[in-house]
């Protein structure tokens, strides 16, 4: 589950991780009281407004039809008025939105960070994540801050370290003094930096999150280390024992037929194509829509029906697949294993009749126990529901369908 | 014999009373594996489908001899009964339980490192060795006797292959389903390489999904390993999306290493019969195993 900027960064800050102050704004006039009152406890006169949405990019993405960036330096307060009029309710494009962009529903109004003072501000990254293969957590980071870490890595690998934590005992002190010294920071810097890591691993395991990444994290000209950003995603299966986060949770950023579908218990993952399915397992889900890719169409949907595919959770799934107007077929791949695939075909026939019209060819392919028994039912059933029972025969008839 | 489990392996339930677990295990013994009890603390004393109940896996081992566990205990609990089978001394267990939470999953597989017990998933349909044991939730005819092994990520794709292995004329040996997580207990590798090493089985075939990097590093085993037997493999997820997360919790692309197209052709590099349409497992190892 993702997390916004400003909720992230509230968090770290409860963890005692140093972080570029800020309040969320929902409206311009939010917006200038908050620059107000960040003023009064920071003593700023400059502020950061940044847009909150679900993607990266948002520094150099731009919001349709306007002149403005979905981040923006306000040197006073009209331009804080002005630049959170700008952004909130309007759509910003970024690399990482694809081109309908996202509606931006809040600011965060952060105080600026970069003055001037004895020392040069400097950028560095920071990231924890799981490293699957050694079945670690790694710290990665890197001196190149402020910019894309995968273009980093391509570019200069060199420039990219990671310290692994080992589980049975946790970040030891000199691993944060070693990410510190590779950094190449020394006296005050230094130690804010061993703290800043302390307290970031801390909070990661802590909240069960599955992803920090801090770009940039800032060695301000005071020599702090600050936080300046914050992407925080968390553990969806360890959300059961911490019931506030679960709590910060914005559906807004999600599709809502992807929300929907949750709500009904099914795994559902929108896509641009033109051929629906509805499987039973992820793995054969995904191979699903890889055999309608084969078969020349493309797939517009994932979606695992699970375990019991009964006539009301097939009727679920066909509602929401039908949402989407350029679903031109349906596949349905059910392999009935444990459950038997007569009752599946039952469960088909009855949500087509409940539905009455459905305007696109479905082909229905049932494999295992009943196969043959089920595609009888399914034959003798008078709907336009095309039949098989091998993998490859429902693949040639998606191609034989879309071929009209 | 096969791999991990057989007709002589002594199989303990974990969440032995609860639904799935009730379930499977009557699945189970009517495929004829050997189970010989179940654990589910505060009902040690009781008897449940005619076999003993436990309050502890310790318990279980010392009077019923178990070698192999299966878990069925809900996500909050099943890490802490991964490491109580291990502690018990089992040495094949089989963790179903779909959703246990990554940092428990850490703290398992560090507890487990250097013990000797090899853990299969979590989120898995198990393994089954055709006509000896099912120590899982897959429908067991389906797998019919042969001596084809398979080694999978996912569970109704297992089915799929086994199925179309089967009309294709040959069997299973062992099918291994290693699980969709991030963290799962055998890797492809390890379990690519048990077939290998097994008289009873002559070809595999390796089903593997986006994410992650265990199919590159089974298929370059396999290489420097000699190809001692054929393998067919198959990427499911070339149509996926980076980002986002295909149903499984470990099927996400990543970076550019880790879609289903960069891991095929590892595959291929390293001599693994790779096919682009999950309807051709069957066939291309007839082609490769019988010459058809």
């Amino acid at each position: 589950m993702n997390l916004h900027e400003y909720q992230g960064k509230a968090i770290l800050k409860t963890f005692g991780v140093a972080i570029q102050e800020g309040i969320v704004a929902n409206t311009p006039a939010e917006a200038v009281a908050a620059a107000k009152k960040i003023q009064e406890e920071t003593g700023t006169g400059w502020w950061v407004i940044k847009s909150q949405i679900h993607a990266g990019g948002r520094g150099k993405g731009s919001i349709i039809g306007i002149d403005q960036r979905g981040v923006a330096l306000a040197k006073n307060l009209e331009a804080v008025e002005t630049i959170a009029k700008n952004l909130i309710g309007n759509t910003l494009v970024t690399i990482q939105t694809g081109e309908a962009g996202k509606v931006v529903n809040k600011v965060l109004v952060a105080q600026d960070v970069y003055y001037p003072g004895i020392s040069e501000p400097k950028e560095y990254y920071m990231g924890v994540l799981l490293d699957r293969a050694s079945g670690c957590n790694v710290i990665m980071y890197s001196t190149e801050g402020g910019m894309d870490i995968e273009d980093v890595a391509h570019n200069t690998p060199h420039l990219i370290f990671k310290e692994k934590i080992d589980p049975r005992v946790g970040l030891q002190a000199f691993q944060a003094r070693k990410i510190a010294f590779n950094l190449g920071l020394e006296g005050d810097a230094h130690k804010s930096m061993v703290k800043f890591v302390n307290s970031l691993y801390k909070a990661y395991d802590t909240i069960d999150a599955e992803m920090f990444e801090i770009n940039p994290v800032l060695k301000t000209s005071d020599n702090k280390i600050i936080a300046v950003d914050s992407k925080v995603s968390l553990d969806e299966n360890a959300l059961y024992r911490h019931s506030d986060y679960a709590l910060l949770r914005d559906t807004s950023e999600e599709d809502p037929t992807e929300v929907e579908a949750g709500e009904a218990g099914l795994n559902f993952v929108n896509l641009d194509g033109n051929v629906g399915c509805m499987v039973n397992g992820a793995g054969l889900a995904m191979a699903t829509m890889d055999i309608i890719k084969l078969s020349g169409g493309e797939p517009a949907n994932f979606l695992d029906v699970g375990g019991t595919a009964n006539a009301e959770r097939v009727e679920k799934a066909f509602r929401i697949i039908l949402k989407d107007e350029n679903v031109k077929a349906i596949l349905v791949n059910i392999f009935g294993g444990i459950v038997r695939c007569d009752r599946v075909a039952q469960g088909i026939v009855d949500a087509y009749k409940n539905m009455g019209n459905i305007n696109v060819p479905i082909i229905v392919r049932l494999q295992g126990t009943n196969a043959v028994e089920a595609k009888k039912l399914i034959d003798e059933s008078g709907l336009k529901v095309h039949s098989a029972i091998a993998l490859q025969e429902a693949a040639d008839l998606v191609k034989q369908v879309l071929a009209v | 014999m096969a791999v991990l489990v057989n007709k002589n392996s002594k199989l303990i339930v974990q969440g032995f009373t609860g639904t799935e677990g009730t379930f499977h295990a009557e699945q189970m013994l009517a495929y004829g594996t050997q189970l010989v009890g179940g654990v589910t603390p505060g009902k040690g004393g009781q008897e449940h489908l005619g076999k003993p109940v436990f309050n502890t896996v310790a318990d279980a081992v010392t009077k019923t001899g178990a070698d192999v566990s299966i878990i069925f205990v809900p996500p909050a609990f099943a890490a802490d009964a991964i490491m109580e089978a291990a502690d018990a001394g089992i040495k094949v267990i089989v963790c179903i339980t779909e959703g246990i939470p990554t940092k428990d999953m850490i703290t398992a597989k560090s507890y487990l490192a250097g013990k000797d017990c090899r853990l299969i998933g979590p989120n898995c349909p198990g393994v089954i060795t055709a006509d000896e044991a099912k120590v899982g939730i897959m429908p067991g005819f389906v797998f019919k006797k042969g001596r084809v092994g398979i080694v999978s990520k996912s569970g109704t794709l297992t089915y799929e292959a086994a199925d179309q292995v089967a009309k294709a004329g040959m069997g299973i040996s062992t099918a291994i389903g290693i699980g969709g997580d991030p963290i799962i207990g055998t890797t492809t590798k390890e379990a690519v390489e048990l077939l290998m090493n097994d008289p009873e089985t002559d070809a595999i075939v390796m089903i593997g999904e986006i994410g992650g990097s265990l199919e590159a590093e089974a298929a370059r085993w396999i290489k420097a390993d000699g190809n001692r037997k054929p393998v067919v493999g198959f990427i499911a997820g070339q149509t996926a999306p980076p980002g986002r997360r295909m149903g499984h919790a470990g099927a996400i692309v990543g970076g550019a290493d880790d879609t289903a197209a960069a891991k095929m052709q590892i595959m291929r590099d390293n001599g693994i019969h790779v096919v682009d349409s999950p309807a051709q497992i069957g066939a291309t190892m007839a082609k490769v195993l019988l010459n058809k």
